[in-house]
């Protein structure tokens, strides 16, 4: 990934090649309409989302003694608890646990955390080798590029592509693009990867106060091949990914897979509650800048999120520039909303992608106000200092036209002041508007001159 | 009742006819209306650009230039949720509030407060309705795809009272144009392509015109057109209201 571009320069990259928009936007718009048609399924779907909103408010208004009372009853269950207040103490923590059991190779499921934390390069690093079980990661870890989105982590790859990869990794037949002749080799490539590894890690949906349970959600059923294979089990999770009861996972469960995929739940939503005989369970509890952004009360409620990914495939930018111009773990309208918490000055781009339509708020199973959250961001990175001058300098030029309405007036002929002032307002190559749009045509009087004729004199 | 008409700069710069239609329509139905003369912007680029705190001089301006009318109408729902939602002000802070219940966008203003329920007006043409998103998901004027929840739609209501009018269908009714104030240039790529895929909507099902209650999205969709050398115009819904065409 080019770390140094933007959003706009890296949607500019992606938009070279029109009709691979095209066909991305309608992939994704495909996935919205899935999940329209799901959502109204259920009578009192805004009631549904209302209600796990509610939840996730009482979680984080209560989090410190629900991690608490997540924890002892973890332990009492028999699960191994850890705390890791970063990605550095995660990754470190993980792989404390493989060095102790002495294991070179781990197999790991869907974790966006993990994503967060570049786990996958740290262990690397330290000569231990993971291959990704989710058929999505796996098949974006054998092209050596980080998810594009994070429920469909290959959504940006076209299934020739896919069938290039595994001719050159898994040995099928050059050109084979056949999905179900691809799946059916991923199967026996990772068939042969749970039943060897000794390790294995996992992610986690949700947490359960009440019961030190979590459960996990997949439809590919890899998380529990590779849980139940293995002696050591390692779950990794974000300290708001708590809920306080049991019940509760019926709101949430309903929720996530018809947000998701259109799907009305997950094809294995899998509850762990004790390691087996002579096994081990870890469980490791992130913050990594979660207690930062519970703090930020304007920013607050986006950990409610559970990581649906409606918001990506809704988002008619995030359809048009493709998951990795957010580069970011988290792409996306909710990516652009925690990026700038945990990196503000690289992530300073990601809260004006957008063009706070909206969309992104209504499909939001919790309810996080993202476009309010994305408008809010946007101020607090421009008082922190991270705009750039030239924007500062233009903004600043505009106000104080703006300010004054002699300025305004005194403009002379309809346009004239518009094409001085504002950025997009004139027609040379230079002006982004002008490269692919043309400029209004200026009438011959401004509405303010015509009504100084028209009405002005009637009424005096 | 007495109306203060407040009109976006860009429509007193470039689209004088959508404010004169916009005038003309409220006194057709008995709104005294006066244009406040030292109005200039509502401080929308400045804000959504993250320079909120840039805008106190027109937040002013704005309060100086308004207050004392009945109702403040303008005919864009952009400028309006930014009043309703981001009007401060240190310096009249007792009359903010009063204010930003008072502003309104000119078709929701028909429906709710005059009640219209009929129309003189005439506009013989296949048009394709343009739900500009702060008006549609930040005013409410018409229900979002998005939500399980009755359809409703100020813009089409009015718009149904037009004779000859043909409303078309679109595949994707409310998605959004890509225009987004500064948005349009600082991401021009994902703007335009946006724009382009929302023209080709209302091509494909044959409008003749584009119509919406945001003349800023209408003069982006405009732009492409243009471009692309297409007869297909844009008009603001203020005109469609007005028409008297044959």
């Amino acid at each position: 990934m080019k770390e140094t571009k933007d959003h706009a320069a890296l949607a500019e990259a992606f938009n070279a090649d029109e009709p691979r928009v095209n066909w991305h936007d309608e992939t994704l718009w495909f996935i919205r309409q899935k999940r329209d048609k799901a959502a109204h399924t259920v009578a009192d779907w805004e009631l549904l989302r209302e209600t796990a909103s509610q939840i996730k408010h009482n979680v984080l208004s209560n989090l410190h003694d629900y991690l608490l009372q997540f924890e002892a009853n973890a332990k009492a269950n028999g699960i191994i608890v850890h705390w890791a207040a970063d990605a550095a103490e995660h990754n470190r923590i993980v792989h404390e646990i493989l060095q102790k059991h002495g294991v070179k190779q781990m197999v790991k499921s869907k974790s966006m955390l993990t994503e967060e934390c570049h786990l996958n390069d740290y262990l690397s690093e330290h000569g231990v080798e993971v291959i990704d079980s989710d058929l999505g990661e796996r098949i974006v870890q054998l092209a050596k590029e980080p998810p594009s989105h994070i429920v469909l982590p290959c959504i940006h790859k076209k299934k020739e592509e896919i069938g290039d990869l595994f001719h050159e990794h898994l040995g099928t037949p050059a050109g084979m693009a056949d999905p179900q002749v691809l799946t059916e080799a991923a199967r026996q490539h990772l068939r042969e990867t749970f039943l060897t590894r000794r390790a294995a890690l996992t992610g986690v949906n949700f947490a359960i106060a009440e019961t030190g349970e979590f459960v996990i959600c997949t439809n590919e059923g890899n998380a529990d091949m590779g849980a139940h294979l293995a002696d050591v089990h390692i779950a990794c999770m974000g300290i708001e990914k708590i809920i306080p009861e049991r019940k509760h996972l019926g709101v949430f469960l309903r929720l996530l897979a018809r947000s998701a995929t259109g799907q009305p739940i997950t094809t294995y939503s899998s509850h762990f509650k004790k390691p087996r005989e002579g096994h081990e369970l870890h469980l490791v509890l992130v913050d990594n800048g979660r207690s930062i952004q519970l703090g930020r009360e304007d920013f607050r409620n986006s950990l409610k999120c559970i990581r649906c990914g409606a918001c990506m495939n809704t988002c008619p930018v995030y359809r048009r520039s493709g998951g990795h111009s957010y580069h970011a773990a988290i792409s996306g309208p909710i990516g652009a909303i925690l990026a700038p918490n945990l990196d503000m000055k690289k992530n300073a781009d990601l809260p004006f992608a957008s063009t706070l339509c909206g969309s992104c708020s209504n499909v939001c199973p919790v309810k996080i106000d993202i476009h309010d959250q994305l408008y809010k961001w946007r101020q607090v990175i421009v008082k922190e200092g991270y705009a750039d001058t030239k924007k500062t300098l233009g903004m600043k030029a505009m106000t104080q036209a703006f300010a004054s309405p002699t300025t305004f007036q005194l403009a002379g002929k309809a346009g004239r002041w518009f094409m001085r002032h504002v950025p997009f307002a004139v027609s040379n190559k230079m002006n982004p508007w002008y490269k692919q749009r043309e400029m209004p045509a200026p009438p011959k009087e401004s509405f303010g001159e015509w009504y100084l004729k028209n009405r002005k004199k009637k009424n005096e | 009742m007495t109306v203060g008409l407040f009109i976006p700069c860009y429509v007193d710069q470039f689209y004088p006819n959508a404010a004169i239609a916009t005038l003309e329509l409220l006194e057709k139905l008995g709104v005294e209306v006066v244009y406040p003369s030292r109005q200039t912007c509502c401080g929308q680029p400045m804000a959504n650009s993250g320079f909120e705190h840039l805008t106190k001089k027109s937040n002013n301006l704005f309060i100086e230039n308004f207050r004392g009318f009945d109702y403040i109408v303008a005919p864009s729902g952009s400028c309006v949720l930014h009043m309703k939602d981001h009007l401060h002000s240190g310096k009249y802070p007792n009359e903010t509030e009063a204010m930003r219940g008072k502003v309104y966008e000119l078709t929701e203003f028909l429906t709710d407060v005059l009640k219209v329920d009929k129309l003189k007006a005439r506009f013989p043409h296949k048009v394709g309705l343009h739900q500009s998103c702060h008006g549609q998901r930040g005013l409410k004027l018409a229900q979002m795809s998005e939500l399980v929840a009755p359809a409703f739609s100020k813009p089409e209501q009015l718009l149904s009272m037009v004779d000859g009018l043909e409303l078309i269908e679109l595949t994707r009714k409310d998605e959004c144009c890509g225009f987004g104030g500064t948005f349009c240039v600082a991401e021009e790529a994902v703007s335009v392509k946006m724009g382009k895929d929302r023209v080709m909507d209302h091509l494909q099902h044959e409008a003749a015109y584009i119509t919406g209650a945001d003349m800023s999205c209408l003069m982006h969709m405009e732009g492409i057109l243009r471009r692309q050398k297409s007869n297909v115009k844009v008009v603001h819904i203020a005109e469609i209201l007005n028409a008297q065409e044959i």
